[in-house]
């Protein structure tokens, strides 16, 4: 076990997470205030939320670059059909439906069909956010029922939490207990460390990866919702350029690019240390092409790092298991 | 240029290990021009390791290898090519996107100037083919080729090489019988040109087809070497076998009980057909025959890996259905699959992870894994197999290759199964742990499980089955009781089909 502490990026990416913290509040007045963090938190809901599905289908060996059309697409659904007159629990049920079943064609095409997900979903992330123009074009819907739009944004009573994070946090768990406590999380792992040697365990490769897919989608539908109302605001270009955020803080968090390998935690981090470096770089003033350069360079390092700590740590077991 | 019937290439008590194990002991090989010479043996009697080491892989350590009149350069593949060895292994390893004649000359292009001479590699590759007697187009890419063709290839390019003396491992294994015609061709155009071949092969009927000469080896030496005339295909197999084997199979007589597994007519034309047999409970039922006959295939579709196109499977008496591994684990169907590192194990998992894998039901609640009882049951089969590992979180990659063949074993009988299927248990490991296997495989036949045994190792085979099928190219070739069964039979079966010899 200490072994796994001192070697696993996971584990690594929590001591940066606690330095970029400490460096921040050090260098910026108001990096910890209540605030502060609660925008961070705030900030990075859609992103987390995506996360979760996204998670498994990298696990599996697979992607979605289409998650955040999704979000589009189902924002659209849920400000046209709110403004036709739908009240606003139908409208939040579709944006949910629509991304669910955008989910799934993923999975359909992937799977049934034959096709690798990174063609798929660079086909589907055009698709689905054309759909969404086609659904709304250039009109903006931002007339929703105040309840809804506070969501997201505003707090819990008089503290600094805000109003998603209990939601995110009860994903976080349940998905967290799917992947590392269940048949289903085991079998994920499984398929992405050998999907011959799945088959012959006896899993349902195909089966399982709609069921990703598709609730990866469910995910994407649930982040359309939080960020609707975040902004008080469906339009067709919502959320653009999200799923390579989203990515970014899986494998930040660990998450192997070549499947297999991720845990929840280290997914959280992820997210955490971006919209934290993020948030920092805000305050310091820093303009945006430094952001996107920063961001950049944390990316290739949490490629580069856990192939690296890897290899060091199963050279020391075989070197164990010889002696 | 050598004369017909010159020396090429003598070795004398040449010897070699590999840590403990001695893989020869002591072999001769005379090889002349204008000779076509096959290398008999079991698997293990060490014919590879001749081969590597004329090849550069491997180094002897002992004995004396003479070249005509000069001493052989051990060392390296490149050495070995200088001195007009040359390989053609089973798998050849075209570049698929290059033209066959980018492909006998890559490396050594003529050049004309600065300049590829194209005109001048095209003209000598397609002279090269001609004299195989297989006029293939230079200008073609590698790609499509059969593997045949692409092993002509190979050979043009050994030729290119000046090669005199050319090694094909088991040349035949993976090719149909036209393109074994094909090949016998190209062997013999090589005989003409007074080259030497030597070829290793377990299909018998080829290799009195076409050898001058055979040598046969057993355990790491030479036992005979004749002209092909001085022998014939009873006296060979006597002397591939030649040991008593049955110690090493400590083979228990178990009650037989009724049928577990029945298989009728069961075909998918592009592997097998018309396959029937039963096992029975506590009966061990061996699938014999030569790798690529057909074997793991009907393994692979009794337990629903693949589909097959006609026939039936029964376990106890019921339907299964097709194409579907989990209804084979629901009737209690384990399948440990020949390639342990593919198909049987998850390399960069744990050992627990590995071994619950298919046992989720026993380590769980109503939703949640337990991760002690995953312990626990880790703990009972590294005590039951004595498997060996420092922790039980320990990736299988760390794992040695018999200790990985056990941990696949014991996450499969962690299930508890009726009917066992092994594909080639005892594959790569050594002998000690072979026995454990053995003892393991008896034990499972000893509590009533049916069991389907897959090997490539004759003495495997015998010392462990209560009855034998023998399968040849697709075909189930003949039936043979324990009692009845001698290894000759068996070859004899899976080499030519025949059912006497």
């Amino acid at each position: 076990m200490k072994l796994k502490l001192r070697f696993s990026w996971d584990t690594s990416i929590l001591i940066i997470l606690a330095v970029v913290w400490v460096a921040a509040s050090l260098t910026t007045d108001n990096f910890l205030s209540s605030i502060n963090v609660s925008q961070i938190f705030s900030n990075t809901s859609e992103i987390t939320i995506m996360a979760f599905g996204v998670i498994f289908l990298i696990i599996l060996g697979e992607i979605d670059l289409s998650v955040a059309s999704i979000l589009a697409l189902g924002s659209s659904m849920l400000g046209w059909s709110y403004a036709h007159g739908a009240p606003i629990w139908l409208a939040i049920l579709i944006c949910i439906a629509v991304g669910t079943l955008c989910g799934f064609i993923n999975g359909w095409l992937v799977t049934k069909v034959g096709l690798g997900s990174l063609a798929v979903t660079i086909g589907t992330l055009a698709l689905y956010r054309g759909i969404a123009n086609g659904i709304l074009g250039t009109n903006t819907i931002n007339e929703f029922p105040e309840f809804w739009t506070g969501f997201g944004f505003d707090t819990i009573g008089t503290s600094f939490i805000p109003q998603s994070l209990p939601i995110i946090i009860l994903f976080g768990i349940g998905f967290g207990l799917l992947l590392h406590n269940t048949p289903f999380g085991r079998r994920t792992l499984a398929i992405g460390q050998s999907p011959e040697a799945a088959r012959f365990a006896g899993v349902n490769v195909i089966k399982h990866k709609i069921i990703v897919f598709t609730f990866t989608g469910f995910m994407s539908g649930v982040a359309g919702v939080i960020y609707t109302f975040r902004f008080s605001t469906a339009q067709a270009d919502n959320g653009i350029g999200l799923e390579l955020l989203v990515i970014s803080a899986c494998l930040l968090g660990g998450v192997s690019i070549f499947g297999g390998i991720g845990t929840m935690w280290g997914v959280i981090a992820g997210v955490l240390l971006a919209g934290s470096v993020e948030s920092w770089l805000t305050l310091r003033e820093i303009n945006a092409q430094w952001r996107t350069i920063v961001t950049g360079i944390l990316l290739l390092i949490s490629v580069a790092a856990p192939v690296l700590i890897n290899k060091a740590k199963a050279a020391k077991v075989r070197a164990g298991n010889k002696s | 240029m050598a004369q017909k019937g010159d020396l090429l290439l003598q070795m004398k008590g040449v010897q070699k290990r590999f840590g403990g194990a001695i893989a020869l002991r002591g072999t001769d090989l005379s090889i002349r021009a204008g000779e076509i010479h096959a290398l008999l043996g079991e698997n293990g009697a060490g014919k590879s390791t001749m081969l590597k080491i004329l090849a550069g892989v491997h180094v002897n350590d002992g004995g004396t290898i003479s070249l005509g009149d000069k001493p052989f350069t051990t060392g390296s593949p490149q050495a070995s090519i200088e001195q007009g060895i040359a390989v053609i292994y089973q798998e050849p390893s075209l570049f698929l996107d290059l033209t066959l004649a980018e492909n006998v000359f890559i490396g050594r292009q003529p050049m004309k100037g600065v300049a590829i001479d194209w005109a001048q590699a095209q003209n000598e590759a397609a002279r090269l083919f001609a004299e195989l007697g297989v006029p293939l187009d230079p200008k073609r890419q590698a790609r499509g080729l059969s593997i045949a063709d692409q092993q002509v290839v190979e050979i043009a390019k050994a030729l290119s090489m000046n090669a005199n003396i050319i090694l094909m491992d088991e040349p035949t294994a993976a090719l149909s019988a036209s393109e074994v015609e094909r090949l016998m061709t190209v062997m013999k155009s090589l005989k003409a040109a007074n080259k030497a071949v030597i070829f290793v092969s377990h299909r018998l009927d080829e290799v009195f087809a076409i050898s001058d000469y055979i040598t046969v080896m057993r355990d790491g030496a030479t036992v005979s070497e004749n002209p092909v005339g001085g022998t014939d295909l009873q006296k060979v197999i006597k002397e591939m076998v030649g040991r008593e084997l049955t110690e090493l199979f400590p083979k228990t007589e178990n009650k037989i009980g009724d049928v577990a597994l029945e298989i009728k007519d069961l075909t998918n034309p592009a592997y097998f057909r018309n396959i029937s047999f039963t096992v029975r409970h506590g009966e061990i039922v061996a699938l014999a025959g030569l790798v690529g006959s057909g074997r793991s295939e009907v393994a692979r579709a009794i337990f629903g890996i693949d589909k097959y196109t006609t026939g039936s499977v029964k376990v106890n008496g019921k339907d299964l259905a097709k194409g579907s591994p989990v209804a084979a684990m629901a009737e209690k169907i384990a399948l440990v699959p020949e390639d342990r590192r593919q198909q049987g194990l998850f390399m960069i998992a744990g050992v627990d992870r590995n071994i619950s894998m298919e046992s989720f039901d026993r380590i769980k609640g109503k939703i949640f894994l337990n991760f002690k009882k995953e312990r626990a049951l880790t703990e009972t089969w590294r005590e039951k197999l004595s498997i060996k590992y420092a922790a039980p979180s320990n990736p299988v990659e760390s794992l040695s290759g018999g200790n990985q063949q056990k941990t696949v074993l014991a996450k499969w009988l962690a299930t508890d199964p009726d009917i066992l299927i092994v594909d080639e248990p005892t594959r790569g490991i050594d002998v000690g742990t072979k026995a454990e296997v053995h003892k393991l495989i008896n034990a499972a036949a000893g509590e009533g499980k049916a069991v389907l045994m897959i090997s490539s190792e004759l003495p495997e085979v015998l010392g462990m089955a209560d009855r034998i099928i023998v399968m040849r190219e697709g075909h189930q070739v003949a039936e043979l009781s324990r009692k009845e069964a001698t290894q000759e039979k068996v070859i004899a079966a899976a080499t030519t089909g025949s059912k006497g010899a």
